[in-house]
């Protein structure tokens, strides 16, 4: 072609745009400086490392057999060779605090990977769609979020025999509904962009504009409803075993080892028995909900694209 | 040249509860292979939405194409599934927006979303995108198209933005490209570059144009025929050169009174007094009709056919029957 070059920006206008625009940052190095400002959500960041980690090697690390009962030596007050006291069998708290941890946090986990996983999807599909499609899923999510969860639990962990995976079933089942709004909202003002339409125009199908285009967009409010969900789904099951109906004996968790200290007995002469477990619960609870509330602020897409 | 695109009596309605909004209402034209078809009017005249009607991206719900042929390289894009759909779109006709600061993703890099088009259309690998992804993007004109490759949209200008959508729209190699108002949202300096980017590339990958405006300036740079709408209908369909030295419909005439010209002095522009009928309640007859400096009695009851005046020019006047007769 004998027409001239196109008069376009040059390298050196690229230059000059990265000098005004500062060095080039992934979205992740930015998050992860935002969060690291937020002393609260690095404490709870540093806790929450410590309890998984300890419940993760609570096989290695523990002290005594959670489960080995002496009953010469009942609720003994702390000393060195037990360093958190025994239980009213004899059993080892610290040991059993690290062998609960892991069902406690197990419980929380896959609760919340279950109830996040059917809240997106169900609200990504209608807020996308919209009309009828929207309007029966989210009577749906009216009529769950009316069940009165707390006796519906405790009926039917009645009904049924309760076990493990009935409880995180159970929980998943009841508490999908506010990720399912928050995703739907999220989906309702972010399909209107622009950026949807163009990607319908180059051939994308709905699927993969729903979870490949809309969904990373409306990531982070469902990133920190998760983080709260599993502090939730912790209390819960704590509330559930401290009530006898939740994960059963000989297993441990932190609530059901609160179950015995409801004597009031224990409560006068044993402290430690009920202290630790409580502690432990309101640790690992207050240490999710501030990471949650760090992610937040780092997630907050305003901040993003700044 | 061969007919590319042919579209026939369309007809793109909206439904309110009780009313119909006649959109586009009976729409016929036709786009060569290679060639730039440029659609003119006002705002509300009916060009956006013609364009999504090719695409077959209507706003769901309320709006609808009711009757027509879209006939696309031999196949009626009407008669199409979602799923044939899916793989015309982008594969052989493109589009481009007015907004380059809304229509790239935020969350994903510039890389990110050339190559997903490319890997699904062109079923080739991530490393070949990628590849083709560099060139593309030296194309539009990227002197670092590989560190741009990595970048997130927050970190282009618009101009940057609306080449790298021209990069994305033309990386399958489309038959058809479509841009609506591709220049209105950037700066004057900017939007001669795109422009010039445009017409290369159109050479290059000889792919057809249809240019959606309402600036003439862009008109009379780019476009080989031009259609003007109104309400609509097409009211003048004309060769770029014989527009601009003749307008034959009124509203065309009006339209281009309405350009500042550089060698003539004026007090004041010109202007078409009112605004374009809503689409509820267009008049009975003529749709210019209410804003014509023309109008007949007859204009007002009988809505005037679109004739060939010349060979080539088409208006949708009784002006013309009369001078005829």
């Amino acid at each position: 072609m004998g027409k001239p070059e196109l008069n376009l920006p040059n390298e050196k206008g690229e230059k000059r745009i990265e000098q005004t625009l500062g060095k080039r940052r992934s979205l992740l190095s930015i998050i992860v400086a935002k969060f690291l400002q937020n002393k609260l959500a690095v404490f709870g960041l540093i806790m929450l490392t410590i309890i998984v980690g300890t419940a993760l090697l609570a096989p290695w690390i523990a002290p005594h057999d959670p489960d080995f009962q002496n009953l010469r030596n009942r609720l003994a007050a702390p000393s060195g060779e037990f360093l958190l006291g025994t239980d009213h069998l004899g059993r080892d708290i610290l040991s059993r605090l690290l062998y609960g941890g892991r069902v406690s946090l197990f419980v929380g986990f896959v609760a919340m990977v279950g109830a996040v996983t059917i809240g997106t999807t169900v609200g990504a599909v209608a807020g996308y769609f919209g009309g009828l499609v929207d309007a029966f899923l989210m009577r749906l999510v009216d009529i769950i979020i009316s069940f009165p969860n707390i006796f519906l639990l405790i009926t039917l962990v009645a009904v049924l025999e309760p076990s493990l995976d009935k409880l995180i079933m159970v929980f998943a089942f009841l508490s999908w509904t506010g990720t399912a709004r928050l995703v739907r909202g999220e989906f309702l003002t972010l399909k209107k962009r622009e950026f949807v339409l163009a990607a319908r125009t180059i051939g994308m199908s709905n699927t993969k504009i729903i979870f490949g285009q809309i969904l990373p967009s409306a990531m982070g409010p469902v990133i920190v409803a998760a983080t709260l969900a599993v502090g939730g789904f912790i209390l819960a099951e704590s509330a559930l075993s401290f009530l006898g109906l939740g994960v059963q004996p000989p297993t441990s968790t932190w609530g059901n080892m609160l179950t015995y200290s409801q004597s009031v007995t224990i409560f006068r002469t044993a402290w430690w028995y009920p202290t630790f477990p409580g502690v432990m619960i309101l640790l690992t609870v207050l240490s999710f909900n501030f990471v949650g509330d760090g992610l937040r602020d780092a997630l907050d897409p305003r901040v993003i694209e700044k | 040249m061969s007919t590319l695109l042919e579209v026939k009596n369309l007809k793109t309605h909206f439904f309110s509860k009780n009313k119909v909004f006649p959109v586009v209402d009976g729409l016929d034209f036709n786009v060569k292979k290679g060639e730039t078809l440029a659609i003119v009017g006002e705002s509300g005249s009916g060009k956006s939405i013609t364009s999504l009607s090719i695409m077959g991206l209507v706003p769901k719900p309320g709006g609808k194409t009711v009757a027509g042929e879209i006939i696309f390289d031999g196949t009626d894009l009407l008669s199409l599934s979602e799923n044939e759909m899916y793989k015309v779109r982008g594969n052989d006709i493109a589009m481009i927006f007015q907004e380059p600061m809304t229509s790239l993703n935020p969350v994903l890099t510039i890389g990110e979303q050339i190559t997903e088009v490319l890997i699904y259309h062109k079923k080739i690998s991530k490393k070949e995108a990628r590849q083709r992804a560099v060139d593309l993007l030296k194309i539009v004109g990227f002197a670092r198209a590989e560190e741009i490759l990595d970048d997130y949209p927050h970190r282009l200008s618009g101009g940057m933005r609306q080449r790298v959508m021209i990069a994305m729209a033309m990386s399958c190699d489309p038959k058809l490209l479509i841009a609506d108002e591709p220049t209105t949202a950037l700066d004057v300096t900017v939007q001669a570059q795109i422009l010039e980017l445009m017409k290369d590339l159109s050479h290059k990958f000889d792919s057809s144009i249809i240019l959606i405006t309402h600036d003439l300036g862009v008109v009379a740079e780019l476009a080989d025929r031009v259609l003007v709408m109104y309400a609509g209908q097409v009211v003048e369909e004309s060769e770029i050169v014989q527009l601009f030295d003749n307008p034959l419909h009124p509203y065309t005439q009006g339209l281009l009174g309405s350009v500042p010209k550089i060698n003539e002095e004026q007090e004041r522009l010109s202007s078409i007094g009112g605004n374009v009928p809503s689409p509820d309640n267009f008049p009975k007859g003529c749709r210019f009709s209410t804003r014509c400096p023309h109008v007949m009695e007859k204009c007002i009851e009988n809505q005037p056919d679109l004739i060939e005046v010349y060979p080539g020019r088409k208006s949708r006047c009784f002006l013309h029957e009369e001078g005829d007769s």
